[in-house]
């Protein structure tokens, strides 16, 4: 059940989409998330999806995978919609007590919601085609720039490697604490609300207490192997920009192009 | 009370790319009172096995059967069964989480339903059984015991259950000499006194040739061997194509035999092997 996460999860490759450079990939993700927002009519989402599903053929991760990573999400979509289906006043279709549904508020939940869809499965690209390391790589090379002014590029990306590398380690580690508590005969699925809070305890104390132990572990790994920051640090593999990644600015290029143009689509 | 298993198959992750083959068509039986031993290389499924035994892991097909009642339907009460069939993990002391000894001891029994003084009477008995001095130790923290003592408050905590079967994965594995040897005579103790049955899983050949009525060898998944101690650990060419050893003092035995005339010895344990030296002397004088 907790393997479900598929959020931040590598699917593993060859295709052309895990072969771009990182930074190709983390700009194109972030262009696609600003162009959700420049979207202003169903066509611009038609377009967009269509884009996005191409993209997805290409990169050969199963469609299963990648739906099975919005089910966590399910909820938040569920309440999008039902908030902004009730809080538009227009053409009333059906009322009831307090409660109003109106023609726009239908258009405007199905908006958002079509929206939000794309956001997830959009960013959801970016971890499944591309590697952690290679993901903090290219951030870290994408934020250099700014160290000059203060941002603690490095640091940035080494706790996001260590987050992203210990996702699973943590999730293992629950599973084992969940099963470990189960053999004693726990039950963590009848009871109420309250009585299910306080079955988490078993499972979240020894989680903390172990999450501690692996970071001081993993402190004193990187201590006795001479870390000492990102000064002056070389890189085993550097990464740089290819054939690939022109054609794909190129794209990314002609796609922005037609997002805004698909405003004008009245 | 009796185990038994049947074509047992469970894959890890079915269709996505970290798909394992864990355990493929398993077949095996445990009766009453028995200490097995289940041997294997790393990877080879011996934990996934456990975790079918009190219904942890669903087999994708195939049965588990505990003393008769098939506990892979969905009818049955699987709570009653991880009570009758106890299983402390492998480094058993990270699931610990109550303030005191006795709390943590006593969350098994709990979740069972025991109260009053029948939960003191459950929880003092198994601190006991597992060689720990209840009163010194019933509201220290578990967190500041050492690890042998630590590994043993977490091994109480299953035997509060009272369970007729005990399942222990790996239960010595980083202790030092001491704490092992506690824990093993710990496990013959309440094989013996409490005539709960006992399968045992673990590393250290010496310790399954010298605790075990019979071994269990499994290798990717399935199990390739099965009999009793000697007849298994005479076995060495195949033991060793799956990455397994011999007991050492079969190893010790086998190499003296070799070089001095006359001499010979199939001792599993230091035990027999004294026995066997002390013969030869005896012969030569
Ligand atoms: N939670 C899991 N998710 C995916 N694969 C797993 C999981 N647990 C075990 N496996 C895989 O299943 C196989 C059997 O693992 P298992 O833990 O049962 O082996 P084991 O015999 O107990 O090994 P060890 O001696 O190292 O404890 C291994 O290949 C392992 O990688
Ligand atoms: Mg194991």
């Amino acid at each position: 059940m907790i393997r479900d996460i598929t959020l931040g999860q590598y699917f593993p490759g060859k295709s052309p989409i895990h072969r771009l450079d990182a930074r190709t990939k983390i700009i194109g993700t972030f262009l696609f998330i600003a162009e959700m927002f420049v979207v202003n009519n169903f066509w611009g989402f038609l377009i967009a999806g269509t884009a996005l599903f191409t993209v997805i053929g290409i990169s050969r991760v199963p469609l299963k995978f990648i739906f099975r990573g919005l089910t966590p999400v399910f909820l938040i979509i569920a309440f999008t919609f039902v908030i902004n289906m009730l809080m538009f006043d227009g053409r009333v279709l059906w009322h009831w007590w307090i409660f109003t549904i109106t023609y726009e508020g239908l258009i405007r939940a199905a908006f958002m919601v079509i929206r939000l869809v794309l956001l997830i499965i959009g960013s959801s690209i970016l971890t499944l085609c591309t590697k952690p390391i290679a993901l903090t790589d290219g951030l870290e090379k994408l934020l250099r720039p700014f160290s000059k002014i203060g941002v603690p590029s490095h640091e940035i990306a080494l706790m996001m490697t260590i987050a992203l590398r210990f996702i699973p380690t943590l999730m293992d580690e629950t599973d084992k604490i969940i099963k470990a508590q189960q053999a004693r005969g726990a039950d963590f699925e009848s009871g109420n609300i309250f009585r299910r809070a306080k079955s988490l305890i078993p499972i979240l104390v020894p989680l903390f207490i172990s999450s501690f132990r692996i970071a001081q572990e993993l402190a004193l790994a990187m201590e006795a192997r001479c870390y000492h920051g990102g000064e002056g640090r070389t890189r085993m593999n550097e990464i740089h920009f290819n054939k690939e990644d022109i054609v794909a600015a190129v794209l990314m290029t002609i796609f922005l192009g037609i997002i805004i143009g698909s405003r004008f689509i009245a | 009370m009796s185990i038994e298993i049947k074509n047992l198959k469970y894959v890890y992750n079915p269709g996505l790319p970290g798909e394992t083959v864990a355990l493929d068509d398993v077949s095996l039986t445990i009766s009453e009172g028995e200490m097995v031993g289940i041997i294997g290389h790393t990877g080879s499924g011996k934990s996934t096995l456990l975790q079918h035994m009190n219904g942890l892991l669903k087999p994708d097909s195939g049965h588990v059967f505990v003393d008769g009642e098939c506990i892979t339907d969905d009818k049955t009460d699987l709570v009653d069964i991880r009570r009758r069939v106890g299983l402390v993990f492998q480094y058993p002391e990270y699931q610990l989480f109550e303030e005191t000894v006795v709390d943590d001891v006593a969350f098994g029994p709990k979740n069972l339903g025991i109260e009053g003084e029948e939960l003191k009477k459950t929880v003092r008995e198994a601190i006991e059984i597992v060689g720990l001095d209840y009163e010194e130790i019933k509201d220290s923290s578990p967190f500041e015991l050492s690890g042998g003592m630590k590994r043993r408050v977490a091994i109480a905590g299953v035997i509060a259950m009272r369970p007729s079967v005990l399942i222990l994965d790996e239960p010595t594995a980083g202790l030092d000499p001491t704490a092992h040897r506690d824990i093993l005579s710990m496990i013959r103790r309440i094989n013996e006194e409490k005539e709960i049955t006992i399968i045992l899983v673990s590393h250290n050949m010496g310790d399954i040739a010298k605790m075990c009525d019979r071994v269990i060898v499994m290798e990717n998944g399935k199990i390739v061997l099965e009999g009793r101690p000697r007849e298994i650990f005479t076995q060495d060419a195949l033991l060793e194509s799956m990455g397994l050893d011999v007991p050492p003092a079969l190893d010790i035995m086998r190499k003296i035999s070799k070089s001095i005339d006359g001499f010979t010895s199939s001792a599993l344990t230091l035990d027999e092997a004294a026995e066997d030296i002390k013969e030869f002397m005896k012969r030569k004088k």
